[in-house]
């Protein structure tokens, strides 16, 4: 369970987000907003990569601002540009890349790589240069790099912006997939469809939290 | 492309430590310079030829190594054929090629974690002075790894120039490559931390 009790992050003079108060339980939750809105600080802060300026955020026993490093291993994130992500230059080699902090025996490393590279149609590409992959490969892998350190919770931060028709469907597919609870930012409103949960945020404040049903069209509404 | 090099394989120097692969370099390196006479580094080029093979390679993957530095080689025997004699262009030049030959055979051969580990356990002994293998051993991945996606930063940035008629301002080509650069380091270094990485807690 994710909570966020009185949340407000500030940069310099700008409030970026003000007061936020929310649980989250549900599997499917997406956050929009127009550029600015402040979704991707929101998010930032359930891994610890944004630390709240007042109130406290909670993603089940742990808290961002205090164990940071423990929480990234339960709540993985997937950022907008794979290139930005994928940080070794082999494939395998960047699968290996997070585990190595888990200190896991070395047959399961290669298990655990070769179960995820499988999942995703990698396989051939293995030991493939991961600058050579196609964007869509490229984005499967850096979701593959999360994925092999079993998290509990996943974020996807624009997953499919960069990427052609064939290989946004190829990416809304491994997410619907996903046993995880799955927070997903997102411009691309047709992914975030069959959520269980949408909040529209505006200018730091959620202005809207309800069924896709429900939020989308009024959010298509305040983007007119 | 650097990045690239290494072509999988099951010989001999595949299942060889890296450790004793990067030593069988620098005592290649040192020893084609201490000998004198080039019919013997001669038969060292040729040796070290004839692992290609043993390895799985053709004469393409050969001629791609030799290739980039085949004009640097021309240079180097024509100033010694020039100065000195045929002999002595030998001699400058068979050296080059046997030690660009088998450092290439070296990263054809093995994996980029392979040579890294390898580096983080020679540099162990270091720690105490303050360096941390772990964190020298991620930023030379990194170079191998974003040397390209810089390459094709630049060659948008270049394309987006040349569409407004700016292919020959050096400035309109550096300043967004930095800028891009600089916004891309920021968002690595996120994406470092996002993945658990954590320097200090893998050093055992």
């Amino acid at each position: 369970m994710i909570r966020f009790e009185n949340v407000s992050v500030q940069f310099d003079q700008r409030r970026v987000l003000d007061d936020i108060s929310l649980t989250l339980t549900e599997k499917r939750i997406a956050v929009v907003g127009a550029n600015g809105s402040g979704k991707s600080t929101f998010v930032r802060l359930l891994n610890g990569l944004q630390t709240a300026t007042s109130g406290t955020v909670t993603v089940d026993d742990f808290n961002p601002a205090k164990d940071g490093r423990k929480l990234r291993r339960h709540v993985g994130f997937v950022f907008q540009n794979p290139d930005n992500q994928i940080v070794y230059p082999v494939v395998e080699e960047d699968l290996a890349f997070g585990l190595k902090a888990l200190k896991l025996p070395k047959d399961e490393v290669h298990r655990r790589i070769d179960e995820i590279l499988a999942r995703y149609d990698l396989t051939d590409f293995k030991t493939h240069p991961s600058h050579l992959l196609s964007g869509g490969q490229k984005q499967l892998l850096a979701i593959s790099g999360v994925l092999v350190m079993n998290p509990r919770y996943v974020i996807f931060d624009e997953p499919t912006t960069l990427l052609d028709l064939r290989n946004r469907n190829r990416v809304e597919r491994a997410i619907a997939k996903l046993d995880q609870t799955v927070i997903t930012v997102s411009h691309d409103l047709d992914l975030i469809a069959d959520y269980d949960r949408v909040l529209v945020f505006d200018q730091g404040k959620i202005a809207l939290d309800d069924t896709p049903a429900n939020a989308l069209s009024k959010y298509r509404e305040m983007m007119a | 492309m650097i990045a690239g090099l290494y072509i999988d394989g099951t010989s001999p120097l595949h299942r060889a430590g890296a450790g004793i692969k990067i030593l069988a370099m620098i005592a290649l390196g040192t020893g084609v310079f201490l000998i004198p006479d080039w019919p013997v580094v001669t038969v060292i080029l040729a040796t070290v030829l004839a692992f290609y093979p043993l390895c799985g390679f053709g004469p393409s993957v050969i001629w791609a190594q030799v290739k980039p530095i085949f004009w640097l080689l021309s240079i180097f025997f024509a100033v010694q054929l020039w100065l000195n004699d045929w002999q002595a262009g030998l001699l400058v030049v068979t050296r080059i090629a046997a030690i660009v030959l088998f450092a290439s055979l070296v990263t054809l051969t093995t994996k980029t974690s392979a040579m890294l580990a390898s580096l983080e356990r020679a540099m162990g002994p270091l720690r105490p002075l303050g360096v941390n293998p772990e964190k020298v051993s991620l930023a030379i991945s990194m170079v191998l790894r974003f040397i390209p996606v810089i390459a094709t930063v630049a060659s948008e940035i270049r394309d987006a120039q040349r569409a407004r008629g700016l292919d020959k301002s050096i400035l309109a080509m550096v300043v967004p490559l930095i800028i891009r650069t600089l916004k891309m380091a920021d968002d690595v270094a996120d994406a470092i931390e996002a993945r658990s990485f954590d320097p200090d807690e893998t050093a055992s």
